[in-house]
Formats: C-alpha cells, structure tokens, sequence
C-alpha cells in the first residue's frame, strides 16, 4: 500500500519537477537574453495568443485529473477496511497512546501486531484531539473525543516502527510518541498468551522497572531527583509530601496505589494536576511490580 | 480645470458629483448588508446541523416559546418596517416634521419589540431555560435540550443587539432631520438605515419561522 | 546607444506628506495615502513581532534538547507567530498598505469611496491588536493558531482575549473590502472601464470580495468559541451533544479563502512588476483578470481539503479533493502569462523585478506542493507535517512577502519621492532569496520522512535538517534587517527620484512624486492602457496635461 502511494508522490515529483524547470529556465533566460540595454525604447508589439492560453489551461488541467483520480483509488483502499481484520483498541488521551486487544491485554506506547495480517484500528480519545500517524505505513487518523475514528493497515515486514501523534494536544504533543512492533505470527501468539506479569527469570522489582517504561511513567516521572511534570521517584518511598490541600503525607505503599488508579486525588504542592487515571490500564500484579520498583530507588 | 457650478454642502469633496456619492453609499450599504446576511448565515448553519441532530427535542423545546408573544413581535416589526418606509417618503416630499414622526414611531415599535423580548427573556430565565452548562429547566424530551436554548439566545440575542444598533441609528437621524441636514435632494442616510432596518426585520421573520413555528 | 543625460530631480513643495504638519494631522487624516502609511507602518512592526517569533522557534529546534524554552513557553511561541503573522500581518499588509495608497491613483480617483470609514478600519486594527497584546501578557497563548477545539475550550491561557481581538480585527478587513469593492465599482476615472484597469486593481478587488464573504463567518466562529468558553453551552463540546469537528467546518470555511485574501494581492503587484521591468503588454490580460475572480470563487469550495483525516466522509473529502485541483489551474495560467509577458522583453532586473523573479521561482514550488497536498491519498501521510509548513511558507512567504517587498521597492519612490541604494537592495533581496529556500527547502524533505508539526522536540534523525533549516531563518533575518536600513535611511536621504523612475505607464506615475495630496492636479482622463508598452514611451516627468492651466 505505501509503495503505491508512494508511487503516486513519484510521479507528482517528477512532474513538478519538470515543470519546474521549464518554468525556471524560461524565466531566468529570459531575464538574461532580453536584458534591457541602453535607455527605453518601444517594445515588441503585444499580439494575443488565445491557443497558447488554452493549451496551458488544459494540459495542466488533464494531468490534474490524472493525479486526482490516482489519488481517489488509493484513498478509498485505505479506507475501506478488510472484514477479517482483527481489531484493537487505540485510545489517545495527554500524552500517551494505549492499546487494548479484544481478549487480551492492554498496553500503553507499544502497538503489538501480527505480521501479514490486516489489523483495525478503533480509536477515540479521553480528552482533546490527537491524531495517530505511522509514517512508515503512510496511515494516519485524528483520534476525538466521545466519537470514534477508524484506520486500517496490514505490515508486510516485521519490525519496529514509529507512532507520532500529529495534532496539536498541548505540552506533551511532541512526547506523545509509541512503536508498533510487528511481531513474526507464531511469536506474536506467544506473546498475546503471556504478556502480564513478570517475565521468566525475572523479579518483581525488574517486571516494575519494565513497566516503568513501557506504562510510560517514565514521560513525566525521573529516576534521578530531577523535578519533571510529576515528583522524581527517587527517594519517594518514605517521603514526607505536602499536598495541594495542606495535608502533609507520608509516602507509602497505599498512597502510590491510589495514586496511580486515581491520581486527582492527593496532589503534592508544586505540581500541576495533570495524571491521567491508569484504573484499567494497571493490573494488580503490574501495580506490584511498580511498587517494589519505586522502593528500590533509595538515595 | 473644471468646476461645478453648485457645490452642495453634502457633497464630500472626493466625490465628482452627487449621484456618484449616492451610488456609492447605495453600493456599500448593499455589500454591507450582504456581510450581515454571511453573519447570522453561520449561526443558521449551525442551528440547522443541530435541528437535524435532534428533531424531536427541537420540536418539544419550541413548545415552551409564546406563540402570540412572538406573533405580536414579528407584527410590530412589520409595521415599523413600514413607518420606516414611510419617514423616507415624507423626505422625499419634503415634509420635515412627518419625517420626525414617523422615525420617533420606528423607534417606539422597535422598543416595543425589544421589551417584549425582555419579557420573554425574563420568563426563561425564571424557569431555568437557559443556554449550555446554565440549563436547569426539566420536562423536555429529547436529547440535550440546553442546545435549543443556546441556539436560540444566540440568535435572537444577536438579532436584538441589531435592533437595539437600528435604534441608535434612527435616533441619529431623528437629530439630523431636526437640525435641517436633510432634503428632497439629499436622504440618502434616512434611505440607507432603511435598508439596514429592513433586513433586521426579515431576520426576524426567518427566526420567528425557526424557533416559534416548527411543526 | 544614447547617453541617458543625468537630471536632477526636485521633490514637490507641496506634498501629501507636508500639507499638513503634526501628528494630530496624521492619527485624524482623511488622506487614503496618509492611512496606507499609517497601515505600513503597522503591518511591518506586526512583521517584526511575529519574525522574532519565528527565529525564537527556529532557534529553539536547532537541537531535541531544551535551548532555553519549556515545552508551554515553545507552544506559546509558535502560536504567537501564526497568529501576529496571519491577522496582524499578512491579511491586512498588501490591502489595506497598498491597495490604500496605490489604487484609488491607479484609477484616477481623489481617494476611497469612504475616507471615515477608512481611517475607523485602521484604529479597529489597532483596538483588535490591543486585547491581542494583553492576551500575551496576561497568559499568553497556546493553542496554535487554528484553535481547534476541545485543547482551546479547555486551556489555561487567554483563549478570549486573543480570539476576542482576532475577531475586532476581522472588522477592519471587513471594512477595508467594502470600501475597495465600491471605490473600484464607482470612482474610477472617465473612460477607465473595467479591462482598461491594471491589473493589480483586478487582484485587489477579488481580494475584497473574499474580505467582505468571508471574514463574517470567521467572525461568528470565534464569537461561538468564546461563547463556548466562558458560558459552556456546549456547541463544540461532545459530552453536551456538541462537534468539535464542527468547529473545524466553521473555522475553514473562512481561513481557507483567507490564504486567497493572502496571496492574491501578492499576484496583482505581480502583474505589476513583471509588466513595468519588462516594458512589456502584459500577455493575457483577460485570463489574468478573470483568473482572480476564478481564484476567489472557487476558494471558498476547498475548505474540506484540510480536514481529509480529521473524520469527515469520504465522499466529502473526495468532493474537496476535486474542487481543490481545480484552483491549481488560474494559478498555473498566471505564471505561464507572466513568463511569456518577459519574451520579447526588455527587462530591468532593479530591486522590484528581483523580487518579482524571486516569486515566480518559489510561489512555483509552493504551487506544485499544494497539488501533492490536495491529492488525497497522498496528504493522508503529509498532513500535519513539516511538508505542510513548507507548503505554506513557499506560498505565504515564497509568494506574498516576496510581493509585498517587490511593491515596497517599485512604490517607495512614488511615496516618498526619493530613491534607495540599489546596490544594498540587490544584496539583501539575495540574502533573502538563498536564506528562505535554506530555511524550508528541507523541510519538504523532513515531512515527507515524518517530522510532524508543532513539536517541541523531535527524534535524532531530524537533527541535521533542523540544523540547516535554523541556520536559514538567521540569513534571512539579516536579509530583513538590511532592507528596514536603507528603505528607512532612503526616507530621509535618498536621491530625489523623480515622478515616474520606472517609466511605467500606469496612473500612479502621472503624477509627482510624493503625489499632491489631492492626488492630481487635473481630473485624469484616459490616454493610453495601463500596459501600453508597445504605443507609449514613457518619461521621469509628470506628463504635459496632466500640468494645471
């Protein structure tokens, strides 16, 4: 599909370009060769040419059609979606993409597929409107609130890919990014059946580290002591916190439940109220694993 | 270089002759007018796109709006449409004083309307029939019934500020008249505001069609 | 060939600029060449403002990482460059600048059709321009100029004011497009009908018709919104019932034939230029006039085309895609007409014909890349990328500024009465030239690989192009700074020039420069076309009837 589009570009660049030239030579050629020496004289006189006007109304005119009609056929093919394609959920909110699968798991910046299979995309938004665009699959679609947007695409390679959201959504629009990650078939199988919990050979506090990244904490949170959008996780267990209603706190381990399910709820003084709510994206076992993670990073 | 043989005190001095102004002012009152139209043209677009959304609640919300009330107002601009036209036509005659009268009774008409208003305005507010986040009014079917109410206080709000303008102007001209500024041979302000007056009557017109008739 | 023997020249006595003394006399004119100034004057600190915003942006993305703005201050900064450059800029600057100064001496008249209204239009520019100051400082703002809701009905920052100005500023176009409209209806000069007018009139009122049908809707729009925003009554918000998409509609249905109100004057000084440094009939008049008129018509058609992903139909987005190609074509027809007007020629590559040469060369690449945009399967990757801002530059900046600063150079003679240093002009209009293409030639590049819009940081692989592009926008700033030096150093001590430097034939250069302030000292009367080139030869002095008996 990219490729026919791309042929599509192809062809309307070279044709600029070709035009271009024409436009530009003739133009500084004639600059050149009809210089005006000397002082004014009377010009060459004006005879109108209504054959040469026709003909460069039409030609362009023919050619545009050509281009119009060529680009009609490949956007109806991406639109109209296959009726085997499997479908998943996108939802965009500030600023992250998450992704959920009709009998399986969510996650959050990472759109994991199968190869060579046609996959739909049912996408909507918590918020403002965001757009979702993978450029390597020449597929994009604004993504808006109470309503849903739809697009489709089938990878023919596996790999890596990048997710851009590509509407205006405020501080965090050019962090709003992801990967799709095209996953051979049997492999992605595998995956859809184990994706929750730590990994083989893995401790809770290395599963929460992994969550770190992939739930996207890591967009507003250091691990470093650096103030971001949100408090640095360094030290954070134990620590005395004074929130936006007075209250001063004491970190623990209920206090970090509540606040990633609910995060509106006890907002330290300093930071702005901006946490989306990970109820639903957070299983109990991941919330686990970002606990004994957080605990880790003493001072 | 030439030079006219009478020099009207009207005549701005960037104008050859006093037909080129008139023409001029016609013009542009018409292109004027024609804004206007493109103005509450959007604000019709957008009342249609929410009718078509939500047909039943249009119609049951519509209910709560006073027939006679608006039947009277749309009457009353009618007639003020028609005194205004008739100020003109006693300019043209040349008849001072009728042309003061007629004006004061364009003024008096449209402040009949705009009380009206005042009273239908009141009378929502007291119920709670009021635009978006303000609505508290219960017993109306359909979906998001605020929205009629938006639409319609946007639009006849937006209509009323009109009036309420066309009350200026024709106060406006009430004082130049007296002060003598007019004549057989110089209206065109009288006849302009006019033309201003008549289309903020057949506003009305197509609003009172939208929001009081519907059904 | 013949010694051109050297003259001196002497500016007028009595001018449009010394009649009357004081600046009382100026902030109360009723002079449409006084309030033409009183525009440029305005147009260019807007210029300004809104340059130094970009060059804020450009330098900030030099690098992924942070120079020295946070992400809010970053989109702060690029919405007040979108928004100062669209309304406080390039919307007004060639109208209500030169189609106040110019026209009306084009055709012959003592001045516009409503002087009053005129000078109202310009202190409604200022009034808009104020609340659009106070929203700057009292939060700023950040929603992109476009201010798509639900992000601009839910911000933090001062949506109101600045929507609010935008809207009062919408009025001064409104009114500066009635009276462009009746002034060319009715008081042009005996015999001057209407294809014996330059073109640059043609362009100028095709412009003011898109002005006068366009704008109110603009101006409803933006009432809506601010109604949406402090009264929540839910037009554009989905948890109420409303569409957020709706306002997309609403809001593009006029900023599209807005970008015709942009570049359409830009073409009518053009046609101008192209026509006087060659010394040549333009070629095709008709098509030309007749091409604006197809322009402002079928731009208000199109406006779908930047909403193909937003959500709206396919058969929609289809219809948009059609009609958008179709206003390729007059655009396409221009050029060509242009090109063959220089065959046979006998060109003056001076300042104004640079710039002319420079907006043939790029408004070309604009236009090929508005085609590649307006094709729909095409744009479905493109949108909202850097292809996009380099699109529209080419077109805006590539285009219209290239225009406006063709005409600053070809006009300041006439306005002034003295000349600048040609030799510093053709520098600067180099400097331009080569920094603008360097700054968003590669952006094309960058779009087309991904590099999506209005990002604050960016991925590693953009680095480079950044880079080059940022490195750019600097030649370009000295380039402007260059021209405001001698332009406004030519004010004071440039050599008298003459009234008709150029020797062109159009009405303006009947009279002296600077011109008397009622224009003409006799009722002009029609002795040859405005491009009669092949017939009339033209010399640096006020013609013989044209002289009070």
């Amino acid at each position: 599909m990219s490729g026919r589009i791309d042929n599509l570009f192809d062809f309307i660049l070279w044709a600029s370009v070709i035009l271009f030239a024409i436009v530009a030579i003739s133009t500084i050629y004639f600059a050149i060769r009809y210089r005006r020496h000397g002082d004014i004289a009377r010009t060459t006189p004006y005879i109108e040419n209504l054959g040469l006007e026709i003909t460069w109304t039409i030609i362009p005119f023919i050619l545009l059609m050509v281009i119009f009609v060529w680009g009609i056929r490949d956007f109806l093919r991406l639109h109209i979606i296959p009726a085997q394609a499997t479908e998943i959920k996108v939802t965009g909110q500030k600023w992250f993409w998450s992704f959920s699968y009709l009998d399986g798991p969510s996650t959050v910046g990472e759109l994991i597929v199968p190869v060579n299979k046609p996959i739909k995309l049912l996408m909507s938004s918590q918020d403002v409107i965001h757009s979702f665009y993978v450029p390597d699959f020449r597929i994009k679609m604004d993504v808006l609130p109470n309503r849903y947007t739809v697009t489709w695409f089938e990878a023919v390679h596996t790999g890596e890919f990048q997710l851009y959201c590509t509407e205006f959504c405020g501080k965090g629009h050019s962090e709003m990014l992801g990967k799709v990650k095209v996953l051979p078939q049997d492999e992605f199988k595998k995956w859809l059946e184990t994706s929750s919990g730590p990994q083989e050979g893995q401790t809770l506090e290395e599963y929460g580290a992994s969550l770190f990244v992939k739930k996207a904490c890591v967009t507003c949170h250091s691990t470093d002591g650096s103030k971001n959008v949100g408090p640095t996780f360094l030290g954070l267990m134990g620590r005395s916190e004074v929130l936006k209603s007075g209250q001063t706190i004491v970190v623990d381990e209920n206090y970090l439940r509540e606040s990633m399910l609910n995060p509106m709820a006890k907002v330290v003084v300093g930071y702005d109220p901006v946490m989306p709510p990970f109820q639903g994206i957070l299983k109990s076992v991941d919330i686990d694993g970002l606990i004994a993670y957080i605990k880790s990073l003493e001072k | 270089m030439s030079t006219s043989t009478s020099h009207p005190t009207h005549l701005a001095h960037h104008f050859a002759d006093p037909q080129q102004q008139k023409d001029s002012a016609k013009l542009g009152t018409w292109v004027f007018l024609l804004t206007e139209v493109l103005l509450f043209g959007g604000l019709f677009c957008f009342y249609s796109i929410y009718r078509s959304w939500n047909p039943d609640m249009f119609y049951n919300a519509h209910k709560f709006l006073d027939v006679a009330l608006g039947t009277t107002n749309t009457v009353v601009l009618i007639v003020s449409s028609l005194t205004m036209a008739l100020a003109i036509r006693s300019m043209q005659l040349g008849n001072r004083k009728q042309t003061i009268w007629f004006l004061v009774a364009t003024v008096l008409l449209a402040a009949t309307f705009m009380l009206i208003k005042y009273f239908e305005y009141t009378h929502k507010i007291h119920l709670g029939q009021l635009p978006g986040k303000w609505y508290t009014f219960e017993g109306i079917a359909g979906s998001n019934p605020h929205i009629f109410f938006s639409a319609y206080f946007l639009m006849t709000g937006l209509h009323g500020i009109h009036v309420l303008g066309g009350i200026g102007l024709i106060i406006w001209l009430i004082i130049r008249t007296g002060k003598g500024e007019f004549s057989p041979e110089y209206y065109t302000p009288i006849e302009m505001t006019g033309l201003y007056w008549h289309l903020v009557d057949l506003i009305w017109i197509f609003l009172f069609a939208l929001f009081y008739l519907i059904g | 060939m013949e010694q051109t023997p050297v003259t001196e020249y002497k500016i007028p006595e009595r001018n449009f600029l010394n009649e009357t003394k004081g600046i009382k006399s100026w902030l109360l004119t009723l002079d449409h060449k006084r309030i033409g100034i009183l525009y440029l004057i305005s147009v260019m600190s807007a210029f300004f403002a809104g340059g130094i915003f970009a060059l804020l942006i450009r330098l900030e993305l030099i690098s992924p990482a942070k120079e020295f703005l946070t992400a809010d201050g970053y989109n702060q900064v690029f919405t007040l460059h979108g928004a100062i450059m669209i309304f406080m800029f390039i919307i007004p600057s060639i109208p209500a600048a030169f189609g106040n100064f110019v026209m009306p001496l084009m055709i012959g008249a003592k001045d516009v059709a409503f002087p009053r209204l005129n000078l109202a239009s310009w202190y409604i520019y200022l009034i808009g321009a104020g609340f659009a100051l106070y929203a700057i400082f009292s939060g700023g703002i950040d929603t992109g100029w476009t201010f798509y809701t639900p992000y601009s009905t839910s911000t933090s920052t001062a949506v109101i004011p600045m929507t609010f100005g935008v809207f009062v500023m919408g009025f001064s176009s409104i009114f500066t497009g009635l009276n462009f409209v009746v002034t060319i209806h009715k008081l042009r000069a005996p015999g001057m009908t209407w294809f014996k007018m330059p073109l640059f009139v043609w362009g100028i009122y095709a412009t003011a018709l898109i002005q006068v049908l366009a704008t109110p809707v603009l101006g409803i729009t933006l009432a809506l919104l601010i109604v949406e925003r402090f009264a929540g009554i839910g037009i554009f918000d989905p948890a109420m019932g409303g569409d957020p998409v709706l306002f997309q509609h609403f809001f593009w249905f006029y900023s599209h034939p807005a970008v015709y109100i942009m570049i359409l004057p830009g073409m009518a000084i053009i046609s101008e230029l192209i026509a006087a440094f060659s010394h040549r009939h333009i070629f095709g008049y008709k098509f030309i006039a007749f091409s604006s008129l197809g322009i402002a018509f079928t731009g208000f058609l199109v406006w779908g085309h930047h909403m193909f992903v937003a959500g709206q139909s396919d058969l929609a987005a289809v219809i948009f895609s059609f009609i958008t190609f179709f206003v390729g074509i007059p655009s396409g027809i221009k050029i060509f007409n242009w090109i063959t007007t220089m065959y046979k020629g006998s060109i003056s590559l001076k300042a104004p014909m640079l710039w002319a040469i420079a907006f043939l060369l790029e408004f070309s690449i604009g236009g090929f890349t508005g085609v590649v945009l307006g094709t729909l399967s095409i744009d479905v990757h493109l949108h909202d990328t850097y292809f996009v801002v380099a699109h529209f530059h080419y077109v805006m900046v590539g285009g219209t500024v290239m225009a406006l600063f063709g005409g600053l150079h070809y006009w300041w003679p006439k306005i002034w009465g003295r000349m600048y240093n040609e030799t510093l002009a053709a520098i600067a209009a180099v400097l331009v030239f080569i920094g603008f293409n360097v700054t968003f030639f590669v952006q094309f590049i960058m779009g087309s690989q991904g590099m999506p819009r209005r990002y604050y940081t960016y991925l590693p692989q953009f680095e480079g192009m950044h880079g080059f592009s940022s490195i750019g926008s600097l030649i370009m700033a000295v380039g402007f700074f260059l021209i405001g030096g001698y332009l406004i150093y030519a004010i004071f001590k440039g050599k008298p020039s003459g009234p008709n430097p150029w020797k062109a034939l159009t009405m303006e250069w009947e009279t002296t420069s600077p011109p008397p302030t009622g224009n003409f000292d006799v009722t002009p009367q029609l002795r040859h076309g405005p491009y009669d080139y092949d017939k009339v030869v033209a010399k640096n002095v006020v013609p013989e009837y044209m002289h009070e008996h």
